[in-house]
């Protein structure tokens, strides 16, 4: 094929054309559809399999362009599944109670910021983030006390790896008895739910520094607070880092599975299920975009400082390109 | 590992203790609501104190032995297939968790397999893959059910799909970093013998990630648990642990939560333990020495 041989910027110009034809086909089609049109679905389709085979399997020489590209591969793959949705949903006519397509969840999503607002600042500012920072901050220095004092680590170690792995979401309907319906018992269960990982996690990092620095250390004469600071803590940041982003996914959970226990009439999980309740499949997606695109943020954000950081780590220096 | 784990025993043992303790003085000043009135009725003073706080009917914070009768009652003392019975919600639950586990365990090695071989799939897949974990899955649990509720997908499918959700993400990172742990060595072994890439698979890729296939396994199992608990909290509360603790929390039965909570931890634990057994036995088997 000639295409196989084509210069970079033809396949990224093609890419750009395939948006383009994927963006008329989605606003002008008028629905129902006969098979000319999934003929043209299938050899977009096709065309976007092809560049996404090439963009993939080529490999640019310079930083900028690599890193281009390795955004653009998984971005291509995502809007020709995000099209192919829309394409399918409307041409079959599939009911909005099974699937609604994506043009119509933008349209509620738009139509409904206010709302969306508010839910937000209810269980992701109020819940989420306190909580997320409150239990990882708490089992950060109970790893800490664990390491100052053997014996609590010999007999919570054990506990708490028992503990990381049981279905916490459970304490919810506890915590909501205890602290009642308000965003106080959404934070008491993300605060349960991140305080284990980070423990063992701590714990493990705290270990993490190898015995030719340490008597580095003990041959400077470093105390333990000493050793702790400069050697032991750096040393033990990928594992805490590693919490943190566990944490990130469970804390989202965690809150949003204790409004299904009781919540005022506000919060994502409160919307999800009252929007279900009535049949408001477009509100519910809407509200999974948003808990999506904060959670990656979220997630990314972490990633972001995890990079600066820990810069020192094989995983980011060896990465190709960058040397 | 042995003398490690009979070296911690006293301090575990310890730690238990301390937490039991704490629990028991826990007990009265959380019930103190409750309790207070019924305290003073009784003539107040320390033993009536504890006593009313031990045994109240629908205690703040159950104190232990409360929690420990409840679940010998309900597991030992009504028969299983009742709907009294623990042991009949833990079934439930456990049904859908294994099927799920299975179901993603299957769908995590296809896809690993899919992304190690195909090059494309690696660079576009696997991104979304990540990405998709940050959907919180077990927040729309419900609506899962609900909507497959309303094609006619009903009972145990349901639940199980959205343990497997949560299941095949560990299963496939593991597998993928499994399959590609061969060293290039052995791989150009391979290719000097002129071997396909499904022999390439069968012999040496296969066998080569089944320590990371484990590893991921303890994780997926544990995670398909969950999404079986919460995958039953919209099904109006029928059956299952999930079930139980929407009903206790509905009508105030503190006590029953504890006691599914329990039994949830109590499952999670064995069927963790499970796979390690399945992991030393298959090691063995495959030769490796303890």
């Amino acid at each position: 094929m000639i295409l196989t041989r084509a210069p970079l910027w033809r396949i990224y110009a093609g890419f750009a054309v395939l948006l383009v034809a994927f963006w008329l086909l989605a606003s002008k089609t008028n629905y129902p559809v006969g098979a000319g049109f999934w003929l043209l679905v299938m050899a977009l389709w096709a065309v976007a399999w092809f560049i996404n085979m090439r963009l993939a399997n080529s490999e640019p020489g310079s930083g900028v362009l690599k890193r281009f590209n390795a955004i653009a591969v998984p971005a291509l793959f995502g809007v020709t599944l995000l099209f192919l949705w829309e394409f399918v949903v409307k041409g079959f006519g599939v009911p909005l109670v099974l699937l609604p397509a994506p043009s119509d969840i933008w349209a509620k999503l738009i139509t409904s910021l206010p709302i969306l607002r508010d839910d937000f600042v209810q269980t992701f500012l109020r819940a989420v983030l306190p909580g997320w920072a409150v239990g990882s901050l708490a089992g950060f220095i109970t790893a800490i006390l664990c390491d100052r004092v053997p014996f609590l680590k010999q007999g919570l170690l054990p506990l708490g790896n028992l503990v990381a792995a049981l279905p916490m979401v459970g304490v919810a309907p506890i915590m909501v008895m205890w602290f009642g319906f308000d965003w106080q018992s959404k934070f008491a269960v993300v605060v349960i739910m991140t305080f284990f990982p980070m423990l063992v996690n701590a714990v493990t990092g705290l270990q993490a520094a190898g015995h030719l620095e340490r008597d580095l250390m003990h041959s400077y004469g470093a105390s333990w607070f000493g050793a702790l600071l400069k050697l032991r803590l750096p040393a033990a940041m990928p594992f805490v880092f590693n919490a943190l982003k566990i944490n990130s996914t469970l804390a989202l959970i965690g809150a949003i599975v204790a409004e299904f226990f009781g919540t005022p009439i506000v919060g994502m999980g409160f919307r999800i299920s009252t929007e279900v309740g009535r049949l408001g499949l477009e509100m519910v997606w809407a509200e999974i975009a948003m808990a999506a695109i904060a959670g990656s943020a979220f997630y990314g954000a972490i990633a972001l400082i995890e990079r600066a950081v820990t810069f020192w780590h094989p995983s980011f220096r060896a990465r190709p390109g960058r040397a | 590992m042995k003398t490690e784990a009979r070296g911690s025993f006293v301090p575990v043992a310890a730690i238990s203790l301390i937490i039991l303790v704490i629990w028991y003085a826990m007990t009265v000043p959380m019930n103190a609501v409750v309790a207070d009135s019924k305290i003073a009725a009784a003539g107040g003073g320390l033993a009536n104190t504890i006593e009313v706080s031990w045994s109240l009917a629908r205690p703040v914070l159950p104190a232990p032995h409360q929690v420990a009768i409840e679940f010998w009652n309900t597991v030992f003392g009504v028969a299983p297939w009742k709907v009294k019975s623990l042991v009949y919600h833990a079934w439930v639950t456990l049904s859908s968790t294994l099927l799920g586990f299975v179901l993603g365990t299957l769908l995590g090695i296809v896809l690993a397999v899919a992304i190690v071989h195909v090059r494309s799939l690696q660079k576009s897949l696997l991104p979304w893959i990540i990405a998709s974990q940050t959907v919180p899955i077990l927040a729309i649990a419900p609506m899962v059910i609900v909507v497959l509720g309303s094609v006619g997908l009903t009972g145990l499918l349901p639940k199980s799909l959205i343990s497997m959700y949560l299941c095949f993400f560990p299963v496939t990172i593991g597998m993928v970093k499994g399959l590609n742990s061969p060293e290039p060595m052995q791989l150009d072994l391979m290719r000097t013998y002129h071997a396909s890439a499904w022999d390439v698979l069968r012999k040496l890729r296969l066998p080569a990630s089944v320590p990371f296939l484990f590893a991921s396994l303890k994780v997926a199992i544990a995670i398909a648990l969950v999404g079986a608990i919460v995958g039953e909290l919209p099904t109006g509360a029928i059956a299952g642990i999930g079930a139980r603790l929407l009903n206790g929390s509905y009508y105030g039965q503190t006590i029953q939560i504890w006691a599914a909570l329990f039994a949830a931890a109590f499952m999670a634990a064995t069927l963790v333990w499970f796979v390690g057994v399945a992991d030393r036995v298959t090691a063995r088997l495959m030769g490796a020495r303890p």
